[in-house]
């Protein structure tokens, strides 16, 4: 038996800012993760990354990250994928400074 | 110091207009994200975390108070009002937008400085000696020498496709303070009877595979250098592995070939080369030695600082640990801590940089330097300014007492900005810091150079740091592995592992149980940590860091 699919989002560097952005079900690219488009079927994901990658004038480096339903909002899974939605830990700069 | 000439300004103004270009063709769609990451890259241009981020080089970690303050000023147009200085000697900026770094880059070019080389498969800045031109140890000023390398190497038709990086790093001391062992090819100025040249050590690296670089040539002529790097990084070009990255370093290359093979072949190759400089390379040397010259040295009473030195505890605890013999009697060198606890390490403001640039033109013959620990150098400074000089320092938190000590953490920046990174660095050396100036044991503990790396790849050179801590990701949570005894000087060694990792809520305690052992057992205040751990070799540590192991086994 194969393993139980995770649900995944696809993610993203912005071209003129390096920010970190989430593909959102209208093929827009969000700062918000709790914006992205949760994806949860293995050819699905295959598919969304391949839109992802077709704007490669808006976006960087597009992959995919495992994420959980956490009162219905994806949350990160790995603590990579959760400091890329904050910013780092030293100072109060990136997402979670201008998000707030 | 050097001072760029009309072929150097002109070379990176046409080098700027051709990247502000790309920039261009970039945005506009013309060029793909695959043609454009590596002229970015070339440009020091990367793509971290959350942001770009630009490296610019300071080669041999020399500049002066104009330059500094243009990176402040970089700093609050461009980024966000810092700068983070490296263990290559380069300051970084962490959060500039890609339509602003041509920008950037014509700003630095203003003031004779450069982001080239800084990343690919190229030769990299080459670093040298923090104290050079000033250290009483010193032979010779190694400044000339790498300034040369510089020139030979920036933008050398043959060198810009390596199958790896490749880094230099040139001492004038015997003292190593420019950890010659641990990179592709270490150089160290030296007499033999009466004739300049070089020792010339190949093959040392940290990361994935770290080795400690071996003797290729015991003394070269001075006249022989650049043939001689020339021919040891074109055999390198040509039997280096492009088929693994991660066995494509020199380092592997000498390991799998032996180095009888590589001398053979550097020696056969440097036959051929030799001739075809004909003498243009050494008439480049001269005229760079030139610029070099040492500054004028000021003499006068030096009362002034003895006064403060017997009357101000807290100042005479500072000098006591941040000064360091100068060749001039009445001069001293200063090491500036970028290290206060529980800051970044490494990371200056835009006002600290003005303030050092300040202090550098007024007082210290405009000279500064930046080390591979990750602190400033005022290179030159008449002891009469010393009080002004702390005063000034301590005025913008710049006057921490602590060069060598426990809180002077070599850290990389980690998974707190890096893409590479496993596991976070940065925060595990604010800790540290704070938790040994919380028990104000750093001088108890007296010297020690803890590094912190946030990968395997090891910018912050934990193999070579007494006490080493490499974070890494295991099965999605951070842990930190320890290695002791390493040394990064003349006598470098790579640092034992000495057990299971540590969670990173443990790191920190695990670190204090190591000092508490070092303290139960050094034979005098005055054994070193290292000292004691070679005397002793790795057991009473590890019964330290893994008390339940010992529990268990009883």
């Amino acid at each position: 038996m194969s393993k139980p699919f995770t649900p995944k989002v696809v993610t993203a560097n912005a071209l003129l800012e390096g920010d970190v952005v989430y593909l959102t079900v209208d093929d827009q690219w969000s700062r918000h993760l709790s914006e992205a488009e949760v994806i949860e079927d293995e050819a699905h994901g295959d598919l969304r990354l391949l839109d992802g990658n077709s704007q490669p004038d808006v976006v960087v480096g597009v992959y995919l990250i495992d994420v959980a339903l956490e009162d219905g909002a994806p949350q990160p899974t790995h603590f990579r994928e959760e400091f890329r939605t904050r910013g780092p830990s030293n100072y109060d700069h990136g997402k979670q400074a201008e998000l707030v | 110091m050097y001072q760029y000439n009309d072929f150097d300004r002109d070379f990176l103004a046409e080098r700027n207009a051709q990247f502000r270009a790309q920039v261009e063709r970039r945005i506009d769609g013309s060029l793909t994200e695959d043609e454009f990451k590596p002229l970015r890259l070339m440009n020091g241009l990367y793509l971290q975390l959350h942001a770009y981020m630009l490296r610019v080089a300071i080669p041999y970690g020399t500049l002066n108070g104009g330059q500094m303050d243009v990176l402040a000023d970089i700093a609050d147009k461009w980024d966000k009002g810092y700068g983070h200085f490296t263990t290559r000697q380069n300051i970084q900026y962490n959060w500039p937008k890609l339509k602003d770094v041509p920008d950037m880059l014509d700003a630095l070019g203003e003031v004779g400085m450069h982001a080239i080389q800084t990343s690919g498969n190229t030769i990299r800045n080459v670093t040298a000696d923090h104290f050079a031109g000033a250290a009483k140890d010193e032979v010779a000023d190694p400044r000339p020498t790498a300034e040369l390398l510089r020139q030979w190497s920036t933008d050398h038709p043959e060198f810009q496709f390596l199958p790896r990086k490749f880094k230099l790093a040139v001492t004038g001391s015997a003292n190593d303070r420019a950890v010659i062992k641990a990179h592709d090819i270490g150089i160290r100025l030296l007499n033999r009877d009466g004739e300049a040249g070089y020792e010339i050590i190949v093959g040392g690296g940290l990361g994935r595979t770290p080795m400690i670089g071996k003797v290729l040539r015991d003394f070269l002529p001075k006249a022989d250098l650049l043939p001689y790097c020339e021919a040891i990084v074109s055999v390198y070009n040509l039997l280096g592995r492009r088929d693994n990255k991660y066995k494509a370093r020199i380092k592997i290359t000498v390991h799998e070939n032996g180095i009888e093979t590589i001398r053979e072949l550097v020696e056969e190759r440097f036959a051929l080369l030799k001739p075809q400089f004909g003498g243009v390379d050494q008439k480049m040397l001269k005229s760079i030695e030139a610029e070099f010259a040492a500054p004028e040295f000021k003499t006068g009473s030096v009362a002034s600082f003895k006064d403060a030195y017997h009357t101000d505890p807290v100042f005479r605890s500072w000098a006591d640990t941040n000064l360091t013999a100068h060749k001039n009697d009445d001069y001293s060198i200063v090491s500036i801590s970028i290290k206060k606890h529980g800051e970044t390490p490494g990371d200056a403001t835009s006002a600290q940089m003005r303030e050092m640039a300040a202090i550098a033109r007024k007082l210290a013959h405009n000279e500064l330097r930046i080390s591979h620990e990750q602190n400033v150098m005022l290179p030159h400074v008449h002891k009469s300014h010393l009080p002004e000089i702390y005063a000034r320092l301590k005025a913008v938190d710049l006057a921490t007492a602590n060069i060598g000590k426990i809180s002077d953490i070599i850290a990389c920046p980690g998974m707190d900005y890096c893409a590479l990174a496993t596991a976070r660095s940065i925060p595990v050396a604010q800790q540290i810091a704070t938790r040994f100036d919380e028990l104000k044991l750093e001088h108890e503990i007296g010297d020690l150079k803890i590094k912190i790396s946030g990968c395997i790849n090891a910018c912050g050179h934990h193999h070579v740091g007494h006490i080493g801590i490499l974070g890494l990701d295991r099965a999605g949570v951070e842990n930190y592995q320890i290695t002791l005894g390493g040394d990064h000087t003349e006598t470098a060694a790579i640092g034992e592992r000495a057990g299971p990792g540590f969670a990173y809520d443990e790191i920190v305690p695990a670190i204090e149980r190591l000092i508490e052992a070092y303290l139960g057992h050094r034979d005098s205040a005055d054994e070193r940590f290292i000292d004691t751990y070679r005397r002793l070799g790795l057991a009473p540590f590890k019964a330290a860091l893994y008390p339940e192991a010992k529990a268990n086994a009883a």
